[in-house]
């Protein structure tokens, strides 16, 4: 059995984000950096898996600058077995994420690929759905619960919906996206670092993997959300209640 | 000019409001820019949710109506999305941004080679082309974005969106042919939760009142935050504390990747307020915050703030709320 593991380096989720001043983008100077946290609960839950058949290859993969290097080091680090990253411009959009671990998909041909729902920094929650529809492969999305059935042929996932938990089992290969509440991941440990350093990285430039893919999503300029005006503090609850009767009108 | 399919949400046959917003939102381009938009409405025993869907002035309401659509099997419906935003020649694809949506549109959008963009709060026409606003990193960035190629996947946010005028000429009704035999059959569904009935959806409510962690068990969270939801006939949330310590379940968590709520008013039961939580329900009408902590996150966007032991507030709230 092998799994691939997107891994997306994105910033810190307890950092500050700042805006530069003239609105073009993030100030990420001075920024941590951290794997996208359901992308490390999906790596976990791929070495939960590979614990539990006692055999498995986890293959973790990135897409972007050199620096992403650190999270796949990271994602070695907590056990994965070789790295791939794909050196490619800073912003790609879901769709042109998907095509390239589409391409990825080819080459790895994994059993499944176990990815985050997310990515907590553009927020757009796409690319393992569309990865999924290039692919022709079913898709489990927002899981957490999952149970490999029927010989390790199947998976049969608890997904995350509005209107509760909805299960559903998908044949392999399928694409399973991750949420919060599947597991937590394990904090790396100094052997685990160690021997990460020896553990194969391979680089490979987006020209090699015969993709084009450009984002169809252009960024003009980024801006604060409004600020809420300031509030006031109310001593008690019958001054609360007045106040929302009264002044909000709210009740 | 625009051609604007929605995909109309439902829960086994009852209509999501926010597919309201999302014809809103269609309503909001055609009156710019012209166009006409048509609502697609996909699952099994869904002619009530269809007919209430006629009253909005669409161009036409497409039924898909077939037992193997009866579970929202994301395979199969953007299977079918993809044939119907085909024949339709459509410019846009909008849903709500709900789970159904994330799970469904993104699918038919790659199946289409189009680009999407998720959660969408403002739009404007820029030449033959639009501008549009979305939230990104957790509510702190508010990104002006353009989407290329002709036809563009879109979630919006339905507080951002008003629901159009209901009209009295109905929109005719369309059904789609469904070929049973080639829907795709990778996704089996086996089962979903058993839905508490009684109080409305946290997305839908005009009052929410949601728990933190400083509720310590599932009978104190009815209690207070139940009891105070029902007193003032709302609906009831929490922050992702109770979620992960089984208090409550994930349907009630608001929040960055949970569900993004802006009722008349919310009221933060021992919430601290982190950024993820903040991102759910900033865009609230009036924000009451209960917390022990005077310096908590909280009461920087609370309209009013109580510094409190929540199991001596609260039940005083309810107490004098009902007099
Ligand atoms: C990737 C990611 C995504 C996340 N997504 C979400 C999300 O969607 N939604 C979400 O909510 N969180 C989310 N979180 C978690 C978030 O960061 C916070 O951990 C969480 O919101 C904290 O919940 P809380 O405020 O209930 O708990 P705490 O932060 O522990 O706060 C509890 C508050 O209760 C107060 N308190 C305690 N006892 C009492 C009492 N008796 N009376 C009055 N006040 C009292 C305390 O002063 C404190 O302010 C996410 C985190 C990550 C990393
Ligand atoms: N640059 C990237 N490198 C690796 N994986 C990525 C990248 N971008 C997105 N992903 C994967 O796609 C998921 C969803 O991302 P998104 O559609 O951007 O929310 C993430 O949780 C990752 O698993």
């Amino acid at each position: 059995m092998k799994i691939l593991v997107p891994l997306k380096r994105v910033p810190d989720p307890d950092t500050k984000i700042r805006i530069k001043a003239d609105g073009s983008g993030v100030d990420f100077d001075g920024v941590k950096f951290a794997v996208n946290p359901f992308d490390a609960i999906a790596l976990e839950e791929a070495l939960r898996i590979k614990e539990n058949l006692g055999d498995a290859e986890i293959v973790v993969v990135s897409i972007g600058n050199d620096d992403c290097v650190e999270q796949l080091r990271n994602g070695l680090a907590m056990g994965a077995d070789r790295a791939v990253l794909i050196k490619a411009a800073d912003e790609l959009d879901s769709l042109a994420i998907a095509k390239i671990l589409a391409a990825v998909y080819k080459r790895e041909q994994p059993s499944f690929v176990l990815m985050g729902k997310q990515a907590i920094d553009d927020d757009s929650n796409q690319a393992g759905q569309m990865l999924a529809a290039l692919l022709g492969l079913g898709q489990a999305t927002f899981v957490s619960k999952l149970e490999l059935i029927e010989n390790n042929s199947k998976a049969r996932c608890g997904r995350e919906t509005d209107a509760g938990i909805e299960t559903v089992a998908v044949k392999f290969p399928a694409i399973i996206t991750t949420d919060l509440r599947l597991n937590e991941p394990r904090y790396v440990s100094l052997p685990g670092i160690m021997k990460a350093k020896k553990k194969p990285l391979e680089e490979i430039a987006l020209s090699d993997l015969g993709v084009s893919a450009m984002s169809r999503t252009k960024i003009l300029a980024l801006e604060p959300p409004p600020k809420r005006k300031a509030g006031v503090r109310v001593k008690t609850v019958d001054e609360l209640v007045d106040k929302l009767r009264n002044e909000a009108k709210i009740i | 000019m625009s051609k604007i399919l929605v995909i109309a949400e439902h829960d086994a046959g009852q209509l999501k409001l926010a597919t309201l917003s999302a014809m809103g939102f269609a309503h909001k381009v055609c009156a710019a820019t012209g166009g006409s938009y048509a609502v697609l409405i996909v699952g099994h025993g869904i002619a009530a949710a269809a007919e209430t869907l006629r009253s909005y002035a669409a161009g036409c309401v497409l039924v898909a109506d077939h037992s193997a659509l009866k579970e929202p099997l994301a395979d199969r419906y953007a299977h079918v999305i993809n044939d119907v935003a085909r024949s339709q020649q459509a410019t846009m694809v909008v849903g709500a941004a709900s789970t159904f949506s994330k799970d469904v549109l993104p699918r038919a959008a790659a199946l289409l080679d189009a680009g999407m963009i998720s959660d969408v709060i403002d739009v404007n026409p820029d030449g033959n082309d639009f501008i549009f606003k979305r939230v990104m990193f957790a509510g702190n960035v508010i990104a002006t974005v353009k989407l290329e190629g002709a036809l563009k996947f879109l979630t919006v946010r339905s507080a951002a969106f008003m629901p159009p005028q209901k009209v009295a000429a109905l929109s005719p009704v369309t059904s789609v042919t469904v070929d049973a035999g080639s829907l795709p059959a990778q996704i089996e569904f086996l089962g979903s939760e058993a839905k508490v009935a009684g109080r409305p959806d946290s997305t839908e409510a005009r009052v929410v009142i949601s728990g933190g962690r400083a509720i310590k068990n599932s009978e104190d969270f009815e209690r207070l935050i139940g009891g105070l939801a029902d007193v003032m006939g709302g609906a009831v949330g929490s922050s992702r504390a109770l979620v992960d310590s089984g208090i409550t379940p994930n349907s009630l968590q608001v929040g960055q990747t949970g569900k993004v709520v802006a009722p008349d008013l919310y009221v933060a039961v021992g919430i601290s307020g982190a950024i993820q939580h903040m991102a759910g329900m900033k865009d609230t009408k009036v924000i009451v915050a209960i917390n022990k902590d005077a310096e908590a996150p909280i009461f920087e966007v609370a309209d009013y703030g109580l510094v409190g032991d929540v199991y001596q507030v609260v039940p005083e709230l309810m107490e004098k709320l009902r007099k």
